[in-house]
């Protein structure tokens, strides 16, 4: 896998970790971070659309299934590095916060920032995630059998 | 992705698209009218006013064909940040920009269809200099005559003569833009 | 004789201000909010998104609140809301393979690997109010077991090994899309999926009803039923990859339909298939009998006549904005045509008296 390829999944794993987080949570741990570098706006943030695509018989062709919000935003530090942000929903300030620390993610303070803020989330949403999928098997069926037809 | 890719856009988008909107609507309604717009940068050789109107009538939804004249890396790059617009051959597109010598021939440009004479492709035709002087145009939205110094006037007579089909053009020069839609006349002076 | 007239402005003014306060009905009862709705109706929210054809849940309570509850108001509102969102992409398609489930079925596979998971069902309850719940009070707590290890494999993957059922192989050319462009006839899966999705679940339930009860009867089974969340991933330009934007609810139901064979098919089970946003399995089975029963062309069979094989009649009565739209404006001022109808009927009443008093004087 060439460095590159290597840097695109691991932006892509926080990415997707920062627009799947719970606003409030991103918030908390956001500010916990303590002072955050000075930025200005590539694009502010935006309210849009995404279209959703399904497969036919989840396999098959593609149909469009119905949109989405999205919010979107790209930002640079003062030091430079450029964060983006694409985050389902309407929330502004989530977008800000996941384009901040992508942005972030790309400084020295990296080691810092995925500690303080994107390891509690992956440890969070694996925890959500277990609880619902433990509800989930507690409503499984254990069939057991009654009669058996042959003699 | 280049730093010059992400810089360029509109400060305040909702005014300013807006603002270029209706300086492109008069321009259309009133062919050979000057109009000026501005608030964009896009790559070189791209002027204000084609950057401005890129911004401001293509999304992620308007297949756009980049002339040899224009198309660059730099300038796809900016485009993809700023305006989403797939890239496209010139059969697919419903807006291409470039010179008029690169977006030569037109007739490989679609002109619509007779249920959907608006699937056509709209041209902004970059050039050195605009003025209100050279060819004569007649018809919808001109009281008497207009002037432009249009490139040549075959191509816009033959356009004229597929009416309602037929491709609407932009032309622009650093912040100056003019139009002509299908529906116009043109005519040596 | 034309004559026009305005005015109106402080009735209808007023009309609004009484409206508000309709809505909030009696001020010694505490306000509904937002989350309430969003946690507390969330199938109502799981409703106006899927017919909204916008995913999101706050904005769908929103409008829940808005329209005082009536369902076809708030997906007007949301329709109307989605028109001003400019499109910044389309997604991947969702791969509802990898579903996070709560729940998920097969009518058809008793021992399905990953099991019979019934998640938050009322199929077993007894239908009885549960004059309880007029108490406050929390109930409680959800029963947790050992999660399984290992994916959720789909039914029709099994049927799929021996060659018993359709294939559905995977394709990526580019759907139309209906919001963008005028519906066309004839439509295609891909629009007639899109439709129905959106479509009015009182609808397509009636339509999916009429087919198990014999018009363009084709005895479908639920292969699978699934409700869970999948994740909506987004190819970035400016990026050059995809990133997840978020989480989505959906449900998702296969049918399998029995097929004994057409000119052009051998016998084998056939498919059907619903997608609708959010917990919404009544409208999802009901959209898979449709999207069968819409099948009959490629798959060879004989054109019985059903309404539920013609897509025409199916998809352009399927959307309860566009029935309602032109439903309700017949309620709105139609002084001038009335006028001119009444004049008519008065005109051929009066030349009918004319006629008849002509023949009694001959």
């Amino acid at each position: 896998m060439s460095p590159t390829i290597q840097d695109h999944a691991a932006r892509k794993r926080w990415m997707g970790l920062l627009a799947k987080a719970p606003p409030a949570r991103l918030s908390a741990l956001v500010e916990a971070l303590g002072p955050t570098p000075g930025f200005t706006w590539l694009r502010a943030p935006e309210v849009g659309g995404v279209m959703m695509q399904g497969r036919m018989g989840g396999t098959g062709g593609r149909f469009n299934l119905g949109e989405t919000t999205v919010t979107r935003c790209a930002l640079r530090l003062d030091s430079g590095e450029v964060g983006h942000a694409y985050v389902r929903g309407r929330d502004k300030d989530h977008a800000t916060r996941a384009a901040l620390v992508d942005a972030l993610m790309q400084t020295p303070r990296a080691g810092a920032v995925e500690a303080a803020v994107l390891t509690p989330l992956e440890a969070e949403a694996e925890a959500a995630k277990a609880a619902r999928a433990g509800k989930a098997a507690a409503t499984r069926v254990d069939f057991f059998t009654m009669v058996r037809g042959e003699d | 992705m280049r730093d010059e890719a992400l810089t360029g856009g509109f400060a305040d988008a909702p005014v300013e698209a807006a603002r270029a909107f209706r300086a492109a609507l008069s321009a259309l309604a009133r062919p050979g009218r000057i109009e000026t717009i501005g608030g964009a940068a896009a790559p070189a050789p791209v002027s204000e006013a084609a950057a401005t109107l890129l911004l401001t009538l293509c999304d992620g939804e308007t297949p756009l064909y980049l002339a040899p004249s224009h198309d660059s890396p730099a300038l796809r790059e900016w485009i993809a940040f700023h305006i989403g617009a797939p890239l496209t051959d010139r059969a697919g597109a419903a807006f291409a920009l470039g010179t008029w010598e690169a977006l030569a021939p037109l007739d490989t440009f679609a002109r619509g269809t007779s249920d959907y004479p608006d699937r056509s492709t709209t041209l902004i035709v970059e050039v050195p200099r605009l003025a209100p002087e050279g060819k004569r145009l007649t018809g919808p939205g001109i009281e008497t005559e207009a002037r432009l110094n249009l490139p040549e006037v075959a191509a816009f007579r033959a356009n004229r003569a597929g009416f309602p089909l037929g491709w609407d053009f932009f032309f622009t020069a650093g912040t100056a833009l003019a139009a002509l839609p299908r529906s116009t006349v043109v005519e040596d002076a | 004789m034309y004559v026009a007239v305005k005015g109106g402005e402080r009735a209808i003014d007023n009309a609004h201000a009484w409206l508000a306060e309709e809505r909030r009905g009696d001020r010694g009862v505490a306000e509904l909010s937002v989350p309430q709705i969003r946690e507390q109706l969330a199938l109502a929210v799981n409703r106006v998104m899927a017919e909204g054809s916008l995913y999101d849940p706050d904005l769908a309570a929103l409008a829940i609140k808005q329209a005082r509850g009536d369902m076809i108001e708030a997906i007007f509102l949301i329709r109307a809301y989605r028109t001003t969102l400019p499109r910044f992409g389309t997604s991947r398609p969702v791969n509802t393979g990898a579903m996070v489930c709560d729940r998920r079925i097969s009518a058809t596979f008793k021992d399905v690997p990953g099991g019979q998971v019934l998640g938050p069902t009322f199929d077993y309850t007894h239908r009885l109010i549960d004059f309880a719940l007029a108490a406050e009070g929390e109930p409680p707590r959800a029963a947790e077991a050992q999660a399984q290890a290992g994916e959720m494999p789909r039914v029709t993957d099994y049927l799929n090994l021996d060659g018993l059922i359709q294939p559905e192989p995977e394709d990526d050319e580019t759907p139309p899309d209906m919001t963008r462009a005028p519906m066309e006839y004839p439509a295609g899966r891909a629009l007639r999926l899109q439709a129905l999705t959106r479509g009015d679940e009182g609808f397509v339930l009636g339509m999916a009803y009429s087919t198990q009860r014999g018009y363009a009867k084709n005895h479908p089974f639920v292969g699978e039923l699934r409700i869970g969340t999948v994740a909506v991933e987004v190819d970035i330009p400016e990026l050059g990859f995809a990133v997840e934007i978020g989480e989505v609810v959906l449900t998702e139901c296969e049918t399998v339909n029995q097929f004994t064979g057409s000119k052009t098919e051998p016998a084998q089970f056939t498919r059907g298939y619903g997608l609708v946003f959010g917990q919404s399995e009544r409208k999802a089975i009901s959209m898979a009998l449709v999207d069968r029963a819409l099948r009959w062309q490629e798959l060879g069979e004989d054109n019985l006549g059903a309404p539920a094989q013609d897509e025409e009649f199916v998809l352009s009565h399927a959307d309860n904005i566009q029935a309602t739209g032109f439903l309700e404006h017949i309620k709105l001022p139609h002084y001038v045509d009335f006028q001119s109808e009444l004049e008519l009927v008065r005109r051929l009443r009066a030349e009918a008296r004319a006629s008849q008093e002509r023949e009694a004087a001959e």
